[in-house]
């Protein structure tokens, strides 16, 4: 009996068209792993195994009665908690959404439903997906499938971990400075943050409006355009979602060519401040690139110096404002200043928002209330601006160049639980290779390209591509995708250990 | 402890989290002013990237003003919009007195 957790979404999606299997069957399998293995690894927050099943019967119901269903209907999703989901809990990893039940569902949401993916539930994330480690969920950490003493990266280490343990084959992420990227790299999962305005953000609770892009969560790179052509396209309800046709990333994912392609290596994302064994896997994967094909050349960005000092101040700037929304008046936890007799609404805010955000949340509003305080606005904000068009020119003059650029995903590999936590930023110096794309607005995807000698972790390459241009990196990744495992014999995720086992 | 960096005192950090609306304890007050001087001096740097010439870019796709048809179209019930309210009374949220009294 084939393990079902175990396949692709792709492969169950033809086992569930062929009625070879239910999709009752696959959601149970999928709840029976989590129900074993997530004690430990705390990928989910909410597990819905009710509505999941009610979704898998309705759908084995309606293929029953000859329906056209979507080619996903039936294969079970894992959603981020930053996700809004009608009556479903969303707290975005934080306490001062604690119980909130929203009324409406995300545009992403409202299509995984009506293609009839049952939701298993809403994943761990850092609070307000302010993070790279998962540490800064307010409801625990997720552990890194791979060594459950490490962090599965951050924001979206549930997604991730999630997808690596096997609790699901398909997982909704966002990015907003590699959140999708950087946390795929660490678990050894595939993960793309596409072009800026390619999936609705309707719904999502918002961190920083001008950078934040959802995307898929997956084991393979077919699994993520399967799941990026159902999230993605125009939304009326999102006024920055892009009114054109989506890229093809499903027919590029077929593809898988890289002949004649070519690709920058990004100069300064290499070299020192990368550990070893993440430049070792990353110069062989450039090496097989090249030997099927692959025309491949160095460029440079030079504003990329200025790139990451540019992000921490633009993210908590927009953040600053976006959060003010949590005034504990309409929804959310309203916590009353102790030892006040009548306190007024001021007030009652001021402690609401001291009891309802952790440390990372309130670091950065006062971060980004300071970049956007009068008198510091043009020196902070308005140069970190700057820096985003300086960035954009780079990128314009490299894509002349090439048609891809490629770099590893994260300078390290995935560090111990409490290694960074008191030095934040020394923690915001691992997104540099990630959070480029998200100032320019570029699509990036990460995918597994094998394990660092000196620990045995997983190892992520990304490529970038211009925006609108999804489809590149689709194409390169299953190519390489393919490259690899012809190599290895088999999915580098084969090599995890196997967790109920080791429990 | 770290010298706090020229721009931001503790009295600063106590000042912006006022206008955060945000309580902080004195630890915590504490805490930020020791840590926030070295994120700022990090950030600092974007000010030697660009000069004058250099446009500010707010967004990563340019967007002008986007319009809908102006038809009515389905929305939250009352009942729903006030069901994540903390206390709400007559189909309203209700909140603490506004002002204050001194």
């Amino acid at each position: 009996m084939t393990d079902l957790t175990k396949l692709s979404a792709a492969d169950l999606a033809g086992k569930l068209a062929r009625k070879e299997v239910s999709s009752v069957e696959a959601t149970q399998a999928q709840l029976d792993r989590i129900a074993a293995v997530d004690g430990d690894v705390h990928a989910f927050l909410h597990v819905d195994a009710e509505g999941a099943l009610a979704t898998a019967a309705d759908i084995d119901a309606r293929r029953a009665a000859g329906e056209g269903l979507h080619g996903l209907a039936g294969v079970p999703i894992a959603v981020k908690d930053i996700v809004a989901t009608k009556g479903m809990p969303t707290t975005c990893g934080s306490k001062i959404l604690d119980g909130w039940i929203p009324p409406y569902d995300a545009t992403i949401t409202q299509r995984i439903k009506a293609a009839g993916l049952p939701i298993l539930g809403k994943t761990n994330m850092d609070e307000f997906a302010m993070g790279s480690s998962t540490e800064h969920s307010a409801y625990g950490p997720t552990r890194n499938p791979w060594d459950r003493d490490r962090i599965p990266g951050g924001s979206g280490g549930g997604s991730a971990a999630a997808v690596a343990a096997f609790e699901a084959a398909l997982a909704i992420g966002t990015d907003t400075g590699g959140s999708i990227r950087q946390p795929g790299a660490l678990t050894g999962t595939v993960g793309v943050k596409p072009t800026y305005g390619g999936i609705s953000r309707y719904g999502l609770v918002a961190l920083a409006s001008s950078l934040d892009q959802a995307g898929p969560v997956t084991r393979t790179v077919l699994d993520a355009a399967l799941l990026h052509e159902l999230m993605g396209g125009h939304d009326p309800m999102d006024s920055t979602s892009i009114d054109a046709p989506a890229p093809l990333v499903v027919s590029a994912a077929r593809r898988a060519d890289v002949k004649g392609l070519k690709i920058g290596i990004v100069k300064e994302l290499g070299g020192e401040g990368f550990q070893a064994g993440v430049s070792a896997r990353f110069h062989e994967a450039v090496e097989l690139l090249t030997s099927a094909g692959a025309e491949v050349v160095e460029v440079s960005l030079p504003s990329l110096e200025y790139a990451l000092a540019a992000y921490y101040l633009v993210m908590p700037s927009e953040a600053s404002s976006n959060l003010a929304r949590f005034d504990a008046m309409r929804y959310g936890v309203r916590v009353p200043p102790a030892g006040a007799d009548d306190p007024s609404a001021e007030q009652v805010m001021a402690s609401s928002r001291d009891a309802g955000f952790g440390d990372e949340v309130k670091r950065r509003i006062i971060v980004g209330t300071y970049a956007l305080s009068s008198g510091y606005y043009d020196a902070y904000y308005g140069s970190a601006q700057k820096v985003r068009t300086l960035l954009a020119r780079d990128f314009a003059s490299a894509f002349e160049q090439v048609d891809v650029l490629v770099s590893p995903t994260s300078p390290t590999t995935a560090w111990p639980l409490g290694a960074k936590l008191d030095d934040p930023l020394s923690m915001y110096l691992q997104d540099v290779a990630t959070i480029p794309a998200n100032l320019a607005g570029i699509p990036g995807i990460s995918l597994p390209v094998g394990l660092a000698e000196e620990d045995g972790l997983p190892v992520g390459l990304q490529f970038l591509a211009p925006q609108q241009a999804d489809d590149r990196l689709y194409n390169a990744g299953a190519a390489l995708e393919k490259l690899l495992e012809d190599k290895w014999g088999g999915p580098m995720l084969a090599q995890a250990p196997d967790l109920e086992v080791v429990r | 402890m770290s010298e706090p960096a020229k721009g931001i005192s503790r009295a600063d950090v106590s000042h912006l989290a006022g206008l955060a609306r945000i309580d902080l304890s004195e630890a915590e007050l504490d805490h930020f002013a020791a840590e926030l001087p070295a994120i700022l001096e990090h950030v600092a740097v974007v000010q030697q990237a660009a000069g004058d010439d250099v446009e500010a870019m707010s967004h990563p796709v340019p967007v002008n003003n986007v319009f809908r048809e102006d038809v009515v179209v389905p929305c939250l019930t009352p009942e729903e919009a006030l069901a994540g309210a903390p206390a709400s009374d007559q189909q309203r949220f209700l909140v603490p007195k506004i002002l204050g009294e001194d």
